[in-house]
């Protein structure tokens, strides 16, 4: 994807565990998030998974407006929880994964 | 602003919901594995030279518990012959693709493995009750069935002791949903960390107090090939209310959840309190609370064309029946039909306590 020509701040964005599967399967998904005048933080960024990436079932991925318990987080391989959770600024080329733990174990 | 890890100072990439502590990697790794040798210590789980079946469904917490039991075994020479035990239910599409894992599983950590089917044990795969029965009991034939059949892989492979991947999360579910059903004898057992000493192969679960997060994070950073899809004949992969309200009281204070399992071992049952006794199935020989063992029933049902038979409220009165070797009548099986929308529950964890 030709994200470098675009004004837009490229992410990389992961589902596992289970989650993949609201997102048609995909895993692996590279995005680029237009400029705004706010910052883009993960409270933002899952508005914008939503209404851009989500396929199904949105009760099963969010809650009110954080992901549903029991979906855990890492910004660039490091739990959200220590990096200040929705309210985390979003930086270029970020990797934002999102695991499932309610999938069979 | 990077957080420290709690322990050494490097960068810390994750916080233990145990504790709260922030770690990094490498101290994550050390205080997860070591905590399931110190439970495995403190409760005596395994003596050097026995033989230890591993549950194997290629889900996450079986795979990281076979990961961590072959690195503690070689680490600290228990002394075990490990082996990894998957049931095949004859599910297409699902139990294949999952037991595909299990054997690269068995490559990867260069541990024995044997797989028994639901077709071999009881002449009938999942595909084929599911046809038969159609897709609103199946979870009941599947849990009772595999409770069975991991055992008799068991025993086939001359194994002393079955190892399951249960976590903390699913114990405190356990816990609330025996409270809720007010179930005293399962309520009692499900926080024991070895169950079924007598007529069973002793079973024990060595990450009970491990946090179904922290199992999650260990496989994902050390890479640990798992398998994660719903089962596609529980497609809502239904889990009760007791699990999301556990998710919820998690997220407000992480600890909720090894104190479920703290208060469920503390509770004590007055002395006058009637339990279920334990005896054998008239059948098959194992252990039953009635005559007939559960999967003798169901199985009876099945190949006598009543498959909604041994399902819902008027069990027992049919373990009793079968016991006494009564031929069962079309109205019986339409009366049974009935009965059965008041469902068993259906959920994996309350059949295998
Ligand atoms: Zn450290
Ligand atoms: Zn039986």
């Amino acid at each position: 994807m030709a994200a470098s020509s675009q004004t837009g701040m490229s992410i990389t964005l992961e589902f596992s565990g289970g989650a993949e599967l609201l997102f048609g399967k995909v895993k692996k998904h590279h995005i680029s998030l237009d400029e705004s005048t706010t910052a883009w933080t993960i409270k933002k960024l899952l508005i914008w998974v939503k209404d851009n990436l989500l396929k199904e079932r949105p009760e099963l991925f969010l809650q009110g407006e954080t992901v549903r318990p029991g979906i855990l987080v890492l910004v660039n391989d490091a739990d959200w929880e220590l990096l200040g959770e929705l309210e985390y600024e979003i930086k270029e080329n970020d990797n934002i994964v999102f695991i499932s733990t309610l999938h069979g174990g | 602003m990077p957080v420290c890890c709690a322990a050494c100072s490097g960068k810390a990439v994750l916080k233990r919901p145990k504790t709260g502590d922030a770690l990094c990697r490498e101290c994550f790794f050390h205080v997860f594995e070591t905590e399931i040798h110190h439970t495995i210590l403190d409760a005596n789980l395994f003596t050097a030279g026995e033989t230890v079946a591993i549950g194997a469904s290629g889900g996450k917490d079986s795979t990281v518990l076979a990961y961590v039991l072959k690195l503690l075994n070689d680490k600290y020479d228990y002394g075990l012959k490990l082996i990894l035990l998957s049931v095949d239910e004859g599910i297409t599409g699902y139990r294949d693709d999952s037991l595909t894992t299990v054997k690269r599983n068995q490559k990867q950590y260069d541990l024995p493995l044997k797989i028994v089917s639901y077709e071999e044990l009881y002449g009938w795969t999942m595909d084929a009750i599911v046809k038969e029965i159609g897709l609103k009991n199946n979870c009941t034939f599947c849990g009772v069935f595999r409770r069975q059949a991991l055992d008799r892989g068991a025993v086939l492979v001359e194994a002393d002791k079955i190892v399951t991947g249960h976590n903390a999360d699913d114990i405190a579910e356990t816990v609330l949903m025996n409270v809720l059903r007010g179930d005293i004898a399962r309520l009692r057992r499900c926080t024991s960390i070895t169950t079924g000493n007598e007529g069973y192969l002793p079973r024990c679960k060595p990450l009970k107090y491990t946090y179904e997060k922290e199992i999650v994070m260990y496989a994902y950073f050390k890479k640990l090939d798992y398998f994660s899809t719903e089962c596609i004949y529980s497609p809502n992969a239904y889990r009760g209310y007791a699990r999301a309200f556990l998710k919820d009281l998690e997220a407000i204070r992480s600890s909720s959840i090894i104190d479920i399992i703290h208060s469920g071992e503390s509770l004590s049952i007055k002395k006058d309190v009637k339990m279920p006794t334990q005896m054998t199935c008239l059948q098959c020989g194992y252990i039953s609370s009635n005559k007939v063992c559960k999967a003798c029933v169901l199985l009876e049902g099945l190949n006598k064309g009543l498959p909604k038979l041994g399902i819902g409220k008027g069990l027992k009165a049919r373990q009793k029946l079968v016991a006494a070797g009564m031929t069962l009548t079309n109205t019986e099986s339409q009366s049974t039909s009935t009965e059965s929308t008041a469902v068993l529950n259906t959920d994996k964890q309350s059949l295998e306590f």
